[in-house]
Order: structure tokens, then C-alpha cells, then sequence
């Protein structure tokens, strides 16, 4: 049984102009102990997806999938209550800009000790020590002292840290970042992801990996979802996307990394991929001749 | 005898006071320490550096948003003379810049056709009509058309608009163009067209770039030559390939062990290892 | 010679299309808020109805028909055809009356509101652009005027300077300056710092190009609200002024100096007092259920999508 079971997922805003859709037709399923990569530019749709997944949209949006199950259980319909009992504890997420995710106003040991005290009920003492255990394992330096910090007496790479540790706080089943290091420095950056990969090693946890940066699949994924304007354009073990890519969106892609650039001038998206979204099929035949 | 170096930097120094308290003396903050180079004409640099590096801070120096505290700027074989109110309007031609933020450095208020304009209009005595004409001249060159004359910046993607920033910064025909992270806020599929703009825009005018990134791929694609800041010092400064090849400096080599490697290799000898501590 | 771009720009389109687009999704988003968009509707109403009065009052507004004085309105025992909602205590017609009385009221909001937006927007500018010595000293002269209450400080200077409609309507506009000043430095201040604002002093645009032409189109979304509620607080405040005599003095049919004159009778005639009072209470509902409705429309951050 899938940890993490999404088919045909479609979410829609209402805009001035019309229903948006950002999401159309994504299918995706995640394992126990897995990390998925989904990657994709802005605009894809790959942060909305998840925020579905979590119930994190504004009421303005309008969520249908077939199927959306955890551990075998529909998510779609559960009761707010209910959900409420499940994220944070059993699926934990963390966002892209670490200092503005934390509240300003309280001390990041009130902000961790609060999810202890909501999902696992524990009392003051026990509270304490685990915040502190907490902190250990994530690296930070001096947990005692750092409890009695403010967000903005922290650095970027230190609130990604705290954050990351609110996240494992309950041992959650799946965790799910959503580019947690694109606005960090490129040393920070490597810390951060060594941190996330070592802990999902460690507690067995799915990782869903959100990141537009084809270095970061690289170095984390076992396998990769890629997205374009909302819908799914190839799912791949890592490295049969790298090796034989089989969408044209996901050659181009690849083509347009600086890395990859032969000669005097750098290959565009355009060479390969007009702009019209066609999903490789599953079977894994080419694709827009 | 022509001098072929188009911008040179001696020993340029920025220091920021911070007040800290009615009677404790003034914390003062090196920006940046004391970093000289120079840079020949039509040749790329690319300065790398994380937050903090003092990296933008030498780019507001050298585009003259902010005075120096120390050291000569010299552009074009002249010195220039930065303090307030000193500054000719030739000096103010011959150097502009891109910003980072595609979305910030656009006023919402204005159409693009009067963005490209506002540089004539405010530096030359060129006619409306001559105003327009160039304007639409720059926007083909820049890949977009006359027809997007009237239309707001929000009504483009990013790319589109840094394009506009890119032939906003070309209208006063500058000779160094300074790039602030130009590409680092763009899709990948958006910076490669960007990268080729500038590309071809530096063979046609003959521009001399000062490139600023922390990606190093884009680094390794478009510089000529590379300088490394840390906590506002040059800790490494050489060819692009000296220094991608065998980096000196301790920091240099952090950097780029730390940079993600999006290849086949690296994904390969992950997946070993990974089989191996599984097996263990 | 530049690749084809994915995302093809957006085609053409001339100036008056766009205004069209722009129109539609301003009314988009206002026309969510019901009480905004009926606000809307009772204000223009208003101003057709001030702008047609000549047309369409019974009768003058000055005219004293000394044989219907007090007369009450038509629905009740003892109301006369002629005379819809009755007559006051020197026999002029109320609903004439209230009808001119909307001419007054507008020209009053539109007076004030233009003056210490105006004056506000200048001094903010200049207190925001500036900062230094001269923003402090600027905000502490706001910080004085604010202290008192509004209608005192309104009722000073009309004492000093004489009543009449026009003193009080300056000096309503002076107290209600700081609230645009402030707005106005807030916003200047949040702008000055952005990309693009260096982008035109790198260009050559001098403090007055940048001031006027960079900064200030982007800091009039909080304007415009605030000239919405001003304008209401402007009709209430000179309502005010009129009812304790400073302000438009009679026999003018302003809709405050109108409640002055049937003070006495509010229990024996109630409807010289109701009406206006009435007319008062919708007007200013009105404009404020339309500024709310403005400042959903104009916020970005409450923007959807």
C-alpha cells in the first residue's frame, strides 16, 4: 500500500477572468521510506498540489480528485477536525522562506513546544527535553539558549533548521518540502539538504521533495515527477530521467542547463518543446515527434 | 597607445556605520575591504559570493548608487570622481545596470514604452517621436516587439521583464553593463534565453559585463574572468578556467564542493552508496 | 535573432482595450462586496439628483409659503399635496430643501477632500522623500493637529476667522491633513527603497521627476480610500459646524444648519429634524460602504488570484 496515493488531482481558482486551473490531472503516489522529487518551474503547480494534499488552500479553490489516500485512508473527505489530527503529526511540511514561516512573535521554543503540546499532549517537563532533543538533532548549537530566541535573531539557515525540527517533532510518516533551500546561501544550501536526508534515512520517512533545481534531484531523489503548467509530463526513476528522458519537456529541461551547454550559446526550452503540454504516456513511448 | 581596460577598481573600501545606542560608539561595518581588479573591454566578470560578501555592495559602488569610502573607480581610463553632486552626466552614461528582481525593477505604474523612454527623455533632447522610434528599435532587439509599447509591467513574465530591464539599461548605449544576479530569480527554461540575450547583445555593442551570481554553472557558461568575494574580500581572482580548475582558496573550494551536480555520474555514485549502507 | 519564447507575450492592444480590462477586473473584485456596490448606486443617485435639482424640486428651497407653515408630510393627518415630506417653521419646503441640500453637501466633500488631499499628498511627499530634520518636523506639526479633536480645533479657527460656509470648510480640510500626510509619507517611504525607483535615479531623474512621476502613481491605492472616507467625515463635520451655527448659515438649505433650525421643534414638528437627519445617515452610510468595497478592490494583498 502506497504511503501517499493522489489520482487525478485537479485544483481551480476563481480569477477576473475566468477559472484557472493549477493543477490538472496529476496522478503521483509516494512509498514508505521513498523520496519523490517533483519538480517543475513556476507556475507548474507543484507547491499547490501539496497545499491541496495538506488542506493548506484559501476557500477559493476548488479541490476534485479521484482518489486522495493516506496510508489507504481518503484524505479528501475527512472532517477538519480530523485533519487537523493527521497534519503536523503524520504528515509534516516546510516551506521555502524559513524566517517568514515562523511567527515573529513568539519564541521559536514556544512555536515547537506548541506542536508537542497539541499532538502529543505532553507536559511541561517532557515538553522541554524533547524540544532540546529536537534541536540536537538537527544541529543547532546551544538548544538551551536557542529556545529563548526570536525568529529574526536567527539566520536563514538556522530557522530552515527549526523548522525541519518542528516538522520531525511528532516522527511524522511523510514529510513534505517545498523548496526549502532555494533561499538559502549554497553552503547553507548543502547543509540543509544533508540534514533532511540523513533524518529521512534515519526515521524511515516518505520525502516529497518540491525544488525546480535539477541539482537538487540529482543529489536527493529516488524518483522524479516532472510538472509544466499544471500537469504531469514524466515520472521516472532518477536516473532513467537523467540518462533517457522521455518527455520533450524534460529533454529540454535537461538541455537548458548551463551544464549542459555545448558550444557558444545555451540550448532553449523552444529548440525542443513548442508550449503545448503533452504528457509522455506511462508506457513510456516518445512523444511529439 | 589604446588602453584596452575599460573598468579598473583599486583597493575599493565601503564601510557602514550602525548606531548602537545614544552612548556607546558607532559599530562599523566593512562592506567591503579593499578589492582591486581590472577588466578589459568585452570581457565578462563574474563575481561570486554568497549574502553578505559584500558583492552587490561593489556593484552599487561601480554603477555610483553608493560612494566609496576608500579607493579609485576608473572607467574608461578615467578616474571618477564619486562624491554627491560631482558625478557628469557622461560618467552616468557610460555605466548601468540590471537588477535581480524582475518584479521590483520595473515602476507598475508606467508602460514599458515610457520605462525605455524615461532615460532619453531625461538625458537628451530627442523628439517624442525619436523617443518612441528608439524605444521600439530596443524592444525588437530585445526580442519583444512595437506592439508591446502600451502595456503595464504586469502583464509579462518574468523573463519578458527582464528583457525590458535589460533594454532599459542599453538605451543610453553604456559601455559596462553591471548584472546583479540577473538570471537568478528566472525558470531555468527562461534563463537560457536570457543568457543567449546577453551573449549576443555583448558581441553586438561590444559591452563589457560585470556578471554577479552565485550559481556557478551559469559562472563556468558566461565568464571570462571570476572573483570570488568573502565577508567582503577578493579571496580568489583569476581566468575562469584557472579558477574553476584549480580554486586556491580554501572558501573557493567549499563553494564548490557544495553546488549541486545535476548529472549522471553523481546520481550513480549516490545510488552505490546508497546500496552499499542498505547491504551493510 | 532572440529565440521564440514559450510563453508567446501577450499581443497587442491599444490603449482604450486596456483601460477596458483594467475596468473589468477592478469591478471584479468591487463588485463582490454587495454593500459596496449599493453604496455605489445611492451615490450616484445622489449626484444626479444634485445635479438635476433645479429640475426636479417642487419648489425653490428659499420660498416661505407663510399660509403652510409646519405643515407635516403628505402621508400623515393634516399633509398636504405640494408639500411630499411637509414644511419647516418658516414654510419652505423640506424635500426642495434636502434636494438643494445635496447640491451643498457634494460641493462640501468634493471641496474639503480636494484640499487636504491635495495639501496632504505635498507635505508627505515632501516629509517621506526628504526625512531628516524636515519630516520630523513635519510629522510633529501632523502629531499637534491630531491631538485635538476635530471638530474643536474646525470650531477654532471658524471663531477666528469668521463663520461662513467656506472658513469651515477650510477648516475641516486642515484637520483632516494629517490623515493623508501620513498615508502619503508611509507609502513614499515603503517605494523609495524599490528596485525601481534606483533605476530612475540611475537614469538622471532629479528629486521633483522622482517624486511626482516615479513614486507617487504607485502610492494612491490607500489614497484613494482614504479621500472615500474623508469625503464622508467632510459632510458630517460641516453638518456638524452648520448645527452649531459656524458653518453655512441660514437660509441656506445645507442639510446641518437645517437640524440647527429645527432644534426646538423635534418634538412638536419631528419631521424637520428626521429628514435631514435622515438624508445625513444614507449619504454618509453610503460613501463609507463604497470606500470598504474601494479598499477590497485596490489592496493587492487581498487580491485573489
Amino acid at each position: 500500500m502506497a504511503l501517499l496515493q493522489i489520482d487525478n488531482l485537479t485544483v481551480e481558482f476563481e480569477t477576473a477572468t475566468g477559472w484557472f486551473k493549477a493543477v490538472d490531472g496529476v496522478s503521483l503516489s509516494v512509498q514508505k521510506g521513498e523520496v519523490l522529487a517533483i519538480v517543475g518551474e513556476s507556475g507548474s503547480g507543484k507547491s499547490v498540489a501539496m497545499l491541496a494534499v495538506m488542506g493548506l488552500l484559501p476557500w477559493t479553490a476548488k479541490i476534485t480528485a479521484d482518489r486522495m489516500l493516506f496510508e489507504g485512508r481518503d484524505i479528501q473527505k475527512i472532517s477538519p477536525a480530523e485533519r487537523r489530527k493527521l497534519i503536523g503529526k503524520d504528515i509534516a511540511m516546510i516551506f521555502q522562506e524559513p524566517i517568514a514561516s515562523l511567527n515573529p512573535c513568539f519564541t521559536v521554543g514556544f512555536q515547537i513546544e506548541e506542536v508537542l503540546r497539541v499532538h502529543l499532549g505532553l507536559d511541561r517537563q517532557a515538553r522541554r527535553a524533547r524540544a532540546i532533543e529536537l534541536f540536537k538533532q538537527v544541529g543547532l548549537p546551544n538548544p538551551e539558549e536557542r529556545l529563548g530566541s526570536f525568529p529574526h535573531q536567527m539566520s536563514g539557515g538556522q530557522c530552515q533548521r527549526v523548522m525541519i525540527a518542528i516538522a520531525i517533532a511528532c516522527n511524522p510518516k511523510l514529510l513534505i518540502a517545498d523548496e526549502p533551500t532555494t533561499a538559502l546561501d549554497v553552503t547553507i544550501q548543502k547543509q540543509i539538504l544533508d540534514l533532511i536526508m540523513s533524518l529521512q534515512a534515519k526515521n524511515g520517512m516518505g520525502l516529497i521533495m518540491i525544488t525546480h533545481d535539477m541539482g537538487v534531484v540529482a543529489e536527493t531523489a529516488d524518483r522524479v515527477v516532472v510538472q509544466y503548467k499544471g500537469r504531469k509530463m514524466e515520472e521516472a526513476d532518477v536516473l532513467s530521467l537523467f540518462e533517457n528522458p522521455k518527455s520533450n519537456y524534460t529533454k529540454a529541461l535537461l538541455a537548458a542547463l548551463p551544464e549542459n551547454a555545448t558550444g557558444d550559446r545555451l540550448t532553449t526550452v523552444s529548440a525542443f518543446f513548442d508550449g503545448t503540454p503533452e504528457p509522455a504516456q506511462e508506457t513510456g513511448l516518445g512523444v511529439n515527434a | 597607445m589604446t588602453d584596452n581596460t575599460m573598468l579598473e577598481v583599486r583597493d575599493i573600501k565601503r564601510d557602514y556605520e550602525l548606531s548602537s545606542g545614544l552612548f556607546k560608539p558607532k559599530k562599523i561595518i566593512n562592506a567591503v575591504k579593499g578589492v582591486s581588479f581590472k577588466l578589459e573591454r568585452g570581457k565578462t566578470l563574474a563575481i561570486v559570493g554568497e549574502s553578505g560578501c559584500g558583492k552587490s555592495t561593489l556593484a552599487r559602488m561601480i554603477t555610483f548608487i553608493d560612494e566609496p569610502t576608500a579607493g579609485d573607480l576608473l572607467i574608461d581610463g578615467k578616474k571618477v570622481d564619486t562624491r554627491p553632486g560631482r558625478l557628469t552626466h557622461e560618467m552616468r552614461q557610460k555605466v548601468q545596470i540590471v537588477f535581480q528582481n524582475p518584479y521590483g525593477s520595473l515602476n507598475p505604474r508606467q508602460k514599458i514604452g515610457d520605462v525605455l523612454g524615461e532615460p532619453l527623455a531625461i538625458n537628451t533632447d530627442m523628439s517624442a517621436e525619436e523617443q518612441r522610434h528608439r524605444a521600439n528599435e530596443m524592444l525588437k532587439k530585445v526580442g519583444l516587439g512595437p506592439e508591446h509599447y502600451n502595456r503595464y509591467p504586469h502583464m509579462f513574465s518574468g523573463g519578458q521583464r527582464q528583457r525590458i530591464a535589460i533594454a532599459r539599461a542599453l538605451m543610453l548605449n553604456p559601455k559596462l553593463l553591471v548584472l546583479d544576479e540577473p538570471v537568478s530569480a528566472l525558470d531555468l527554461s527562461v534563463q537560457a534565453q536570457v543568457l543567449n540575450l546577453l551573449a549576443d547583445l555583448q558581441d553586438e555593442f561590444n559591452l563589457t559585463y560585470v556578471f554577479i551570481s552565485h550559481d556557478l554553472s551559469v559562472v563556468r557558461y558566461i565568464a571570462d574572468e571570476v572573483m570570488v568575494m568573502y565577508f567582503g574580500e577578493a579571496v580568489e581572482y583569476g581566468t575562469r578556467d584557472e579558477v574553476f580548475s584549480d580554486p586556491k582558496h580554501e572558501y573557493t573550494r567549499t563553494l564548490f564542493a557544495a553546488t549541486p551536480r545535476a548529472d549522471v555520474e553523481t546520481i550513480r555514485q549516490r545510488i552505490a552508496k546508497k546500496k552499499a549502507m542498505a547491504a551493510a | 535573432m532572440a529565440d521564440t519564447i514559450i510563453d508567446k507575450p501577450p499581443a497587442a492592444v491599444s490603449t482604450a482595450a486596456m483601460r477596458r480590462q483594467m475596468l473589468k477586473e477592478f469591478w471584479f473584485y468591487f463588485s463582490e462586496n454587495r454593500g459596496a456596490v449599493i453604496g455605489l448606486f445611492v451615490f450616484l443617485a445622489l449626484v444626479v439628483i444634485a445635479v438635476l435639482a433645479p429640475i426636479i424640486a417642487p419648489h425653490s428651497p428659499f420660498e416661505q409659503y407663510r399660509d403652510a407653515v409646519l405643515v407635516p408630510p403628505i402621508w400623515t393627518e393634516g399633509g398636504r399635496a405640494g408639500y411630499l415630506l411637509g414644511t419647516d417653521p418658516v414654510g419652505r419646503d423640506i424635500l426642495s430643501r434636502l434636494i438643494y441640500g445635496a447640491q451643498y453637501s457634494l460641493f462640501i466633500g468634493v471641496f474639503v477632500t480636494t484640499l487636504s488631499l491635495v495639501g496632504g499628498i505635498l507635505v508627505g511627499l515632501i516629509a517621506g522623500y526628504f526625512r531628516g530634520w524636515v519630516d520630523t518636523v513635519i510629522m510633529r506639526l501632523m502629531d499637534i493637529i491630531l491631538a485635538f479633536p476635530s471638530l474643536l480645533l474646525a470650531l477654532v479657527l471658524v471663531a477666528i476667522l469668521g463663520p461662513s460656509l467656506t472658513n469651515g470648510m477650510i477648516a475641516i480640510a486642515l484637520t483632516l491633513q494629517p490623515h493623508f500626510v501620513r498615508l502619503t509619507r508611509a507609502a513614499v517611504m515603503a517605494e523609495k527603497t524599490r528596485d525601481y525607483v534606483t533605476a530612475a535615479r540611475l537614469a538622471g531623474a532629479g528629486p521633483l521627476r522622482l517624486m511626482f512621476r516615479t513614486i507617487l502613481p504607485n502610492c494612491t491605492a490607500p489614497l484613494i480610500v482614504q479621500a472615500t472616507l474623508s469625503f464622508s467625515n467632510a459632510i458630517l463635520d460641516a453638518a456638524a459646524l452648520g448645527f452649531l451655527g459656524m458653518g453655512a448659515q441660514p437660509p441656506a438649505p445645507e442639510w446641518g444648519t437645517m437640524l440647527a433650525e429645527a432644534r426646538e421643534f423635534i418634538l412638536r414638528a419631528w419631521w424637520v429634524v428626521t429628514f435631514p437627519g435622515l438624508a445625513i445617515l444614507i449619504t454618509v452610510l453610503a460613501i463609507n460602504l463604497m470606500g470598504d468595497g474601494l479598499r477590497d478592490a485596490l489592496d493587492p494583498k487581498l487580491k485573489r488570484s
